[in-house]
């Protein structure tokens, strides 16, 4: 994606915003990381001295392990929950006609992919996105930030409410990523397990792709 | 012949086809357009693959116009 044309008019309403860059996703990336040590390195250290002080508080310390786990899994399923399409309506109608724009504004490969995992992998400048109704995921050297985002009318067809976030991911990247709310940055792994399994192959496409680009 | 078409909940409506050689059906187009603009909807055309366009004023020349309505973080 070259430099944008056009700023996404929808940054005015986040004026406040520092604009999301490569460094300003390094920095939001360190962030999470660092946070997510805080949480787990005290329940670690608990278990391990609960353990030394008196080995017969282990199931405490297994507690304390399971704390130190758990707390991660939780922010993931939280990042990983934009990825979640809403219910279909029951009329397929506007979904089919909205499924045949979308298709036109993507390539075989791409199409044939939204077909399966209901996302859409897009290059970016940034890094790979995965693009779906109701946010998307970016697929960076190392991790994934998950994106909150969405068109503002909620009786929209499915690929309609993708193909609006496609157009705005294409017209101004940074700006799209500006504009969404950010949910989660962390190991690819632990977003991936928390995602419905037919989505899966979508960041598995943009973890591969992602791997090319930077080779 | 070109088409401008709004994303909504049928799908998409198609709100004008235009010929850039017939001035009547351009001018019926672009009022279609601005009257979609200021109901809040942006218009976008497609500049290449992985590659879109925000645009003010109707593009004549262009294949096809899409509108679209804002999006924000959920």
């Amino acid at each position: 994606m070259a430099a944008e044309a056009s700023p996404l008019p929808e940054r005015a309403s986040v004026s406040w915003r520092r604009t999301v860059d490569e460094r300003a996703l390094r920095s939001y990336g360190r962030a999470w990381t660092a946070s997510t040590l805080a949480h787990v390195i005290p329940f670690v250290v608990t278990a391990v001295a609960l353990v030394v002080i008196e080995p017969w508080l282990a199931p405490m310390s297994a507690l304390a392990l399971v704390q130190a786990w758990v707390i991660p899994e939780l922010y993931a399923n939280r990042g990983a929950k934009v990825m979640r399409p809403r219910k279909q309506s029951n009329d397929e109608g506007p979904e089919r006609t909205a499924l045949g724009l979308l298709g036109d504004l993507l390539g075989h490969e791409q199409r044939d992919l939204y077909a399966r995992t209901g996302a859409v992998v897009e290059p970016g400048r940034l890094g790979t996105w995965v693009v779906g109704e109701q946010g998307a995921l970016l697929v960076t050297k190392r991790r994934v930030h998950t994106f909150c985002v969405r068109v503002s009318d909620p009786d929209l067809p499915g690929p309609d409410r993708v193909s609006h976030l496609v157009l705005a991911l294409r017209t101004d990247e940074l700006g799209f990523a500006t504009v969404a709310n950010r949910a989660f940055s962390g190991a690819r792994w632990r977003v991936r397990r928390r995602l419905p399994p037919r989505t899966r192959p979508a960041l598995d496409h943009a973890i591969g792709h992602e791997g090319e680009r930077r080779s | 012949m070109a088409r401008l078409i709004r994303m909504d909940r049928t799908g998409h409506t198609e709100l004008a086809t235009w010929d850039a050689a017939d001035p009547a059906s351009v001018e019926a187009a672009v009022e279609a357009f601005r009257k979609e603009l200021d109901r809040g909807y942006f218009g976008m055309v497609t500049t290449g693959p992985g590659h879109a366009e925000q645009v003010t004023e109707l593009p004549v020349d262009a294949d096809t116009v899409i509108l679209r309505l804002p999006i924000s973080g959920g």
